[in-house]
């Protein structure tokens, strides 16, 4: 079980709603993977009757906790006002903290995220923030108010899995107790597996379900690849070794001389 | 009067945020509102007075990741 700011989660997995091919194919995806925790935004409604009324209503039949976020803000101030708004419309303090400081690879602007988490944090919300990798961030993410960090693998939507295995292990070993979501870049279930045999508490992701040719079965082997590395790490996996090492023993072996 | 309204300028006619979405036939059970930067609550848009030239943003859900 995976507890955040107070709220007890079976899945492991989070899944953003994002470039379903149709909402009735993101329904079946949500239903496959598990999840108990959808990533939502907001943006500009057209008057007249404009489309997030449906979706919103879609989300809501499926019952699940929703975890706004405020992709696409480049500043401070975009970020905190999207998350207030979110709060409003959502009804919910919980808050995916997104400050982009890059167009291109969408790489955290981390001294605004700091920024916006403390004032965030001290407006009461619960705040889940979307960063690197680099622990002194973490720490002033912390520092800030959060309880949960959220570091990425890899650029948002590249699917290329752990960029930097190294420094994912050391940020697990940084942080023992913080609850640890890793937060884009993943492509594949095996992606997901790496992660949590890590010992990454959950993983987020959107494009790679979303995007696969049968997105509803994609959806279903991360549900799979959560599992299996979670049962992996706490089953204490074996470390390499630089020399072969026998499976069976030598030991009785016959002599054919 | 005129508003800036999600961006694009708008000549209207409503003294509050609420009777705005009235106006312009938003489905308000589903929306986020601000005027001028700042937060308006659902609760708080009847009593939210309009002025020539506000900057009133109106959001609602969508996918996100």
């Amino acid at each position: 079980m995976l507890t955040l700011y107070g709220e007890t989660v079976s899945s492991r997995l989070l899944l953003g709603t994002a470039q379903y091919p149709s909402p009735k194919v993101l329904g079946e995806a949500v239903k496959a993977s598990g999840t108990q925790i959808l990533t939502v935004s907001l943006r500009r409604e057209t008057a007249g009757g404009g489309t997030g009324g449906q979706f919103w209503e879609m989300i809501r039949e499926l019952g699940l906790r929703v975890l706004p976020n405020t992709a696409g803000c480049h500043s401070v101030r975009e970020a905190v006002m999207t998350a207030k708004m979110a709060r409003d419309l959502f009804g919910t303090d919980w808050i995916k903290l997104e400050v982009i400081g890059h167009h291109d690879s969408l790489q955290p602007d981390v001294f605004g995220l700091v920024e916006a988490a403390r004032i965030l944090s001290d407006d009461g919300f619960k705040v889940f923030p979307y960063t690197t990798e680099d622990a002194v961030v973490g720490e002033k993410l912390l520092e800030a108010g959060c309880e949960v960090l959220m570091p990425w693998c890899a650029p948002i939507g590249s699917a290329r899995g752990p960029a930097n295995p190294d420094a994912l292990k050391s940020y697990r070993a940084h942080f023992p107790d913080t609850p640890l979501v890793v937060d884009a870049g993943l492509g594949r279930p095996s992606h997901a597996v790496q992660v949590l045999e890590f010992g990454f508490d959950a993983v987020l992701l959107n494009t790679a379900v979303a995007k696969a040719g049968d997105p509803v079965a994609m959806a279903k082997a991360f549900a799979g690849a959560v599992e299996a590395g979670r049962l992996a790490f706490e089953a204490i996996p074996l470390e390499p070794r630089d020399m072969a090492v026998p499976s069976t023993p030598v030991i009785g072996m016959a002599v054919f001389e | 009067m005129k508003l800036i309204i999600n961006g694009e300028s708008q000549e209207v006619t409503s003294a509050t945020l609420a009777l705005l979405l009235e106006e312009l036939a938003y489905d308000h059970d589903f929306l986020a509102t601000a005027r001028n930067g700042d937060l308006v609550t659902a609760e708080d848009r009847s009593a939210c007075q309009l002025q020539s030239g506000d900057r009133i943003e109106i959001l609602s859900p969508m996918q996100g990741g």
